[in-house]
């Protein structure tokens, strides 16, 4: 009942103001306010946001219509004598209780809003998120679909030396798909640091923890691409690993995911076949660029004091026992993750070899090659 | 004791300072170390302000130009860590050594030598913590709010000298908190009651109990951070068994009284300024005490509301959505009594004069953003954007760092004996008052618009304000080069100060000359 009270008074406010405005300057207004969404909590987080920003302005110009009225009409040139009154008990009783009673206005529709959002029973489709330094993983738990989101804007792009595209920063290798109208609900946790998986769109914003599983959940009715980032710093790529939702009609939803099974398919014959050092290479070298250069940098020489150089290094020269071992466990202690989960066999051996053929590391090492039979046996049980 | 008094009856005089450097080193007067607590805050500002400038260099445009990503994280840890315990807190203490003692009619604050240690420690921490810039891997380039475990398992190895740098700085706080505290309780002219104190003392009466409350609450957090990275405890890694968002609790239950430990003594100097100009007594002195009061015990039981997306429980939300919103009251009093206070005064604008009225009017607005973020559902979209960058920036650079600016204009001639020009004050007041709006007013719009905060590198529909806003921060720093060359001005010379400088000026402090004797109220003044 009451949301209904102050959505009224709001857009009271609101159509007042169009009337002020041109709608060209009403329109440029909206690219500097707060994103009303596309759900149907996210318009009532843009209607609270909008009544208490209103309540601000009207207690804003009150207050400084006070004090510039005095700024003005009690200069010492025009009031050379001041008044000498100094307390007045019901004055400040006064505005000690209007202002608490406005507040109590706020907080109702606010606590009624939050409420709603609350809600962390089980969705038509579950999705797990995982946010690793500096990516998301997706884990759709119905389906057994599990896929990376990695930022494709080119380095080239960042670093100026090639003109932005219109999606600079706000495009990934990968969008998360869902359907239009099924309850989505989020199951968010992080691998190493803590990120913050931010949808503006449809006002979710969870921060993924180590350790903890957050919930938030959505109905989006309208299809569509939606765009939103890592809100919390992760990290040197912090500002490199955007979210991407596709909100799709649901017979392309299922077919997205019958398409999806095939290529987990494909995959696990690929594991079978035999590689030659120049597919593993070529395979590896595009692994390394989306998953590894963040750190390791292009040429392998890493950043001193915090990320090791590949280049030269003695354990991908001469150990590849060891290079298997920290590419698939991490590094205790180090901003090494374990690539295990993250790439699949055939990827997890060509980047390795990748590593172990680049930048003269063939000539100066052992020069061994990892096939993926050589993951498959590591992944055994050991007795 | 009276044997001192008695000597000293004769001849303020030849008991001044010792010349040289060691009079600075061994100084134990309160006066010179609040110019040495004064000094070092300005330069800390320039460095943290120099970082800052660097920050915004690199988002004036879209695109990687000028520092890597490490680097900016490094910029941008840094920029808080000295703005927060290198420049506002020590230009509060420094303020306070200079005042309260002649405010209160003591001859120096309680406790000298501690004062002076309280001091001296502080260099060598920000050396500590500015010398992590050239250690193997870097600066510190997690934040300010260094969360774990990007802190702990995630640092780079400077953590450790970060970790005994805040150490030494929460250990000078104490001290000086201890310092003041025993100043004002034991040393009070006859006839100064508690409710006769100056709002100035007030306020850093409380502060000092916020601090003493606080700190160590700190020190506990880096200390369990020391033990995750060289003990093998595992307080804040969840592959331990630990809690990440325990470090979160521990750190905003310091944090938030924290951040009031930054504005309370605004508080304090704006009601001083604002009455001197309106030549009017303050309006509701009492409700001034109350309210301040009433924020400080707030503050203890509102931290969460800088963790709204962490996942907490309903109940959780709620308490601290309302607790949060309560806080608007007592500031509200506080922004009332000082309207009242000019209603019907008899006002002139000299340079204090505009700093505290711009104080007031931009710390409300930071005020009213920080309402806004107080409105949980409504904080899910703004939390961590550049909104919270421009609420936060709104209430500490015209809030905090204006009410210092505020003071010592207006106090400078009792310091140095000298009225500063003022013209150039006018100016620098506007330079600073454009450019701090030009920076941080459209960063409401890129936060509210979708803009993350700590990135080095953004969307392009950001463009445009993002220039914007690095062009105000640089007028903004510029126009403190102003401020230096002023107070070195007023150093140096300037038209004679009176002892009560200022028509309207109301304390203890204008009862003695200006520039202040080294020795002020060896014999304690009566105070009706």
């Amino acid at each position: 009942m009451f949301r209904k009270a102050t959505t009224s008074v709001n857009k009271t406010l609101f159509s007042g103001l169009i009337t002020l405005f041109s709608s060209n300057m009403f329109a440029a207004w909206n690219d500097l306010n707060m994103t009303e969404g596309v759900t149907a909590i996210s318009k009532e987080v843009f209607d609270l946001h909008m009544l208490i920003f209103w309540i601000c302005v009207v207690i804003g110009l009150v207050v400084f219509g006070i004090m510039f009225y005095s700024m003005f009409a009690f200069t010492k040139k025009k009031n050379p004598s001041p008044a000498s009154f100094h307390e007045n008990t019901k004055l400040e009783l006064a505005w000690t209780v209007v202002p608490f009673l406005i507040l109590v206005f706020m907080a109702i529709p606010a606590s009624n809003t939050l409420t709603k959002i609350y809600d962390d029973t089980e969705g038509d489709i579950n999705i797990q998120v995982v946010g690793y330094q500096w990516k998301w993983q997706y884990k759709y738990l119905e389906d057994d679909i599990d896929f990376f989101q990695n930022l494709t804007t080119d380095w080239d792009e960042i670093y100026n030396k090639t003109p932005k595209g219109e999606f600079y920063l706000e495009e990934v290798d990968e969008a998360v798909v869902i359907p239009v109208g099924k309850k989505i609900r989020f199951l968010i946790t992080a691998n190493d640091v803590i990120h913050s998986w931010w949808m503006p769109d449809f006002a979710i914003k969870q921060d993924a923890i180590p350790g903890f599983i957050n919930t938030a959940w959505t109905i989006v009715d309208k299809p569509g691409t939606y765009r939103g980032k890592c809100t919390e710093l992760c990290g040197k790529n912090h500002g490199f690993m955007p979210v991407v939702v596709k909100v799709v009609p649901q017979d392309e939803y299922d077919a997205w995911v019958q398409e999806k099974k095939e290529a987990a398919f494909r995959m696990a014959e690929l594991t079978e076949k035999e590689w030659s050092v120049s597919e593993l290479t070529e395979r590896g070298e595009g692994i390394y660029l989306k998953n590894c250069v963040a750190c390791h940098q292009v040429n392998g020489q890493g950043i001193t004091g915090i990320f090791p150089k590949l280049a030269g290094s003695d354990i991908v020269l001469n150990d590849k026992a060891r290079n298997i071992e920290i590419l698939m466990e991490g590094v205790q202690g180090a901003a090494m993750q374990s690539f295990a989960n993250q790439l699949s066999e055939v990827d997890m051996a060509s980047v390795i070899t990748y590593t172990r053929q680049a930048w003269g590391n063939a000539e100066n090492g052992d020069g061994e090659i990892v096939v993926p039979k050589d993951i498959v046996e590591y992944k055994k049980p050991k007795v | 004791m009276s044997a001192v008094i008695e000597s000293h009856n004769h001849d303020d005089h030849h008991h001044g300072p010792t010349k040289g450097l060691t009079r600075w080193l061994y100084t134990t007067n309160h006066k010179d170390i609040g110019s040495l607590y004064l000094w070092f805050s300005f330069a800390m500002f320039l460095i943290g302000g120099a970082m800052a400038l660097v920050i915004r260099a690199e988002l004036f445009q879209p695109g990687m130009q000028i520092v890597e990503p490490e680097f900016y994280n490094q910029m941008l840890t840094l920029h808080g860590l000295i703005m927060v315990f290198g420049a506002v807190m020590p230009a509060f203490v420094g303020l306070a050594n200079w005042l309260v003692p002649m405010m209160v009619g003591a001859p120096d604050m309680a406790l000298p030598r501690m004062n002076n240690l309280s001091f001296w420690i502080l260099p060598f921490a920000f050396l500590v913590l500015l010398s992590s810039l050239f250690m193997e891997g870097g600066a510190p380039n997690f934040g300010w709010t260094f969360y774990a475990p990007l802190s702990t398992t995630y640092a780079p190895p400077s953590v450790t000298f970060f970790i005994f740098s805040v150490h030494i700085m929460g250990a000078s706080s104490i001290m000086g908190s201890i310092n003041v505290i025993v100043t004002i309780m034991n040393m009070r002219a006859p006839g100064m009651t508690l409710m006769k104190m100056p709002l100035f003392v007030w306020s850093w009466l409380i502060t000092a109990y916020l601090l003493i409350a606080v700190m160590p609450v700190l020190a506990g957090a880096v200390t369990m951070m020391l033990m995750d990275i060289h003990f093998g405890t595992s307080f804040f890694n969840a592959a331990g068994g630990g809690d990440p968002v325990l470090f979160q609790h521990i750190f905003w239950f310091f944090g938030h009284p924290e951040v009031y430990i930054m504005i309370l003594p605004a508080f304090g100097i704006a009601s001083h300024i604002i009455e001197t100009f309106s030549r009017k007594q303050l309006f509701g002195y009492a409700s001034m005490v109350w309210a301040m009061a009433s924020i400080a015990i707030l503050s203890f039981v509102v931290w969460a509301h800088h963790m709204f997306t962490v996942g907490l429980p309903l109940a959780a939300e709620l308490f601290f959505m309302w607790a949060t919103m309560l806080i608007a009251v007592p500031t509200g009093v506080k922004v009332f009594n000082w309207v009242t206070t000019m209603f019907k005064g008899s006002i002139t604008y000299e340079t204090p004069m505009l700093f505290a009225i711009a104080f007031v009017v931009l710390f409300t607005i930071g005020g009213f953003s920080g309402l806004m973020l107080a409105i949980t559902p409504a904080d899910f979209q703004y939390h961590d954007t550049y909104f919270v960058v421009a609420h936060f920036h709104y209430v500490l650079v015209p809030g905090s760092i204006f009410s210092i600016m505020a003071a010592v204009y207006y106090w400078i001639p009792k310091w140095t004996g000298n009225m500063y020009d003022e013209r150039l004050g006018k100016l620098h007041f506007w330079l600073s008052f454009i450019g701090v709006n030009v920076t941080f007013f459209p960063q409401h719009w890129i936060g509210l618009a979708g803009m993350p905060r700590r990135i080095p590198d953004y969307a392009l529909q950001f463009a445009d304000w993002n220039m914007i806003s690095s062009v105000g921060a640089f007028l903004f720093g510029a126009s403190q080069i102003l401020f230096l060359f002023i107070v070195l001005k007023t150093v140096m010379g300037g038209k004679k100060a009176t002892p009560e400088v200022w028509e309207g000026s109301r304390g203890l402090e204008w009862t003695v000359e200006s520039p202040a004797p080294y020795h002020t109220f060896t014999t304690p003044p009566k105070v009706n």
